[in-house]
């Protein structure tokens, strides 16, 4: 958390969660826990997110809507996985329209724990999840700069 | 400007800026006025119901409360309700009157949780944040008294499990002070507030005859005039307190705003008066072997009326158990609500009745 350099917007989805999760994810945003002192930011587009929360399981319905979403958003990303629903599909796990977790659509690189996940909690993926979009953000500015590098040597090279 | 007459489809939600859960709604509109609205849901439906096939009655109890969120102690009590029933149990009146705190506790949380989110549909952020500032007071004392802030888990078949003691009340009674001090000053912003006022009176309006054709419920229905309140029906400690449903006769978004405003309001006098009144006592009574029956159990949720059927056959698993929820019952009204109305007023008119989306597809 030492250097912060970029501040990512996060897009909240309600994959078939209870609500306990989402309202949770709200309650952050909010002043008493304020996540947003992490520079990150809520949004409602998922062209302009960077952050992906999303709560509860994954049903048959959703899952295209899911999918979308992801790949909506531009890279690099990061996807939080908040609550035990959209960790592994918890209570409703057995559920004859529960696919799975999040992961079972989408890659996950976080996973906050708890029914419903408490706000700490979440502030603590959150956490985790500005650094490592931080770190992927260094490589993809990397990778495009050695690209460009690239195509400058054989534009010179004719 | 000239009406060119011509109908267009606006898709609204699933993910959408103003709703916190997924709801699709197909907007027919002609210019900016909206002339039909279809609902599609299903975007969190989970099943539940079906699984009393792999759990038994008493883990029945733990998935009834993970219905919704923000309702989960009233639906875990429902369901509990209408097992102690089949059993032909009755609980002690000290559970009585603990699962009644709870209650109100929940509405309050779920009321100003709605407050907030209004204010947020009309554009006023600072607002919302005070609305859920303040809740988060009744959040503290939920976490107190059971140990979660959203889940609480304190219901079973024959009673709940966790007292509110002395210190505890004591300190319930403080934070419904100062819950109470607070929002007076919020409610003036509401009620007093030009543009607030210009953005909710005499919009989606109503009538009770509507609201009784289309069997709306709750808050919903009150705001048009509708006397319908299930606490009225005596579950738990309500028979004992002094308690009036709050209702209006404008049915507009003003109206259902004012309704919920004063029903925070009710639900501290409430809590304060059951504190004053509970009797000592055990907290639960022993339920043995199974459960034989079918039993209809109807409660007051913060969105209105809920109820629960289950059917059971002597055997662990229940056979069959159906809950329909408030927002069900008002989703119709909310699509005859929308008729005519601008499209730049849809996603206030959403909000005004308080969806819970994660109830309804269960």
């Amino acid at each position: 958390m030492a250097n912060i350099k970029r501040s990512p917007w996060l897009l909240h989805y309600d994959g078939s969660s209870c609500n306990g999760c989402d309202i949770e994810v709200l309650a952050c945003l909010t002043p008493v826990y304020d996540a947003e002192r992490f520079g990150v930011m809520n949004t409602g587009d998922p062209m302009q997110a960077d952050i992906l929360l999303i709560t509860g399981g994954i049903n048959s319905q959703n899952e295209a809507t899911v999918k979308q979403l992801y790949d909506q958003m531009p890279r690099p990303k990061v996807v939080v996985a908040v609550g035990v629903c959209a960790c592994t599909g918890g209570v409703f796990k057995d559920c004859y329209n529960i696919l799975g977790g999040a992961d079972t659509v989408i890659p996950v690189d976080i996973y906050v724990p708890g029914c419903a996940a408490r706000p700490q909690a979440i502030i603590d993926g959150i956490v985790q999840a500005v650094d490592l979009f931080q770190k992927r953000s260094d490589e993809h500015d990397a990778l495009v700069k050695e690209k460009k590098r690239k195509a400058k040597e054989g534009a010179a090279r004719g | 400007m000239q009406q060119l007459g011509k109908t267009s489809v606006i898709p609204f939600g699933p993910q959408h800026p103003v709703l916190p859960e997924p709801i699709h709604l197909d907007l027919v509109v002609e210019d900016e006025r909206v002339v039909e609205a279809l609902p599609s849901i299903g975007f969190i439906h989970r099943g539940l119901e079906s699984l009393t096939d792999k759990r038994d009655f008493n883990q029945m109890c733990y998935v009834a409360e993970r219905t919704c969120g923000i309702c989960s102690f009233q639906h875990g009590m429902g369901y509990c309700e209408a097992v102690e029933h089949i059993f032909g149990v009755e609980t002690p009146d000290r559970a009585k009157y603990l699962r009644t705190i709870w209650s109100e506790l929940g509405r309050m949380h779920s009321h100003l949780l709605w407050l907030g989110l209004l204010a947020d549909a009309f554009g006023y952020e600072n607002l919302f944040y005070q609305c859920w500032r303040i809740r988060e007071k009744v959040l503290d004392m939920q976490e107190l008294t059971t140990g979660g802030r959203l889940i609480f888990s304190v219901n079973k078949v024959g009673g709940v499990i966790k007292d509110i003691d002395v210190e505890k009340q004591k300190a319930i009674l403080k934070a419904m002070d100062e819950v109470e001090e607070e929002l007076s000053v919020i409610r003036k912003t509401f009620f007093e507030d030009y543009s607030v006022e210009s953005r909710l009176k005499g919009i989606g309006i109503l009538t009770a005859e509507q609201i009784n054709a289309l069997g709306a419920v709750g808050p919903f229905a009150r705001a048009s005039g509708v006397k319908a309140d299930m606490r009225l029906l005596g579950y738990d400690a309500y028979p004992e307190l002094d308690f009036e449903p709050i209702t209006s006769e404008d049915g507009d978004c003003y109206a259902r705003c004012y309704v919920r405003m004063l029903e925070v309001f009710q639900s501290i006098k409430l809590i304060r008066q059951a504190i004053a009144q509970i009797p000592e006592g055990e907290l639960s009574v022993p339920v043995k072997g199974n459960p034989n029956g079918e039993y209809f159990m109807r409660v007051e949720q913060p969105r209105g009326e809920a109820f629960y059927y289950v059917k059971a056959n002597g055997k662990p698993n229940l056979q069959r158990m159906r809950i329909r929820t408030p927002t069900f019952a008002n989703v119709p009204a909310l699509c005859e609500m929308l008729k005519n109305t601008e499209i730049a007023d849809v996603g206030l008119l959403v909000v005004s009745i308080d969806p819970c989306i994660s109830c309804t597809e269960r």
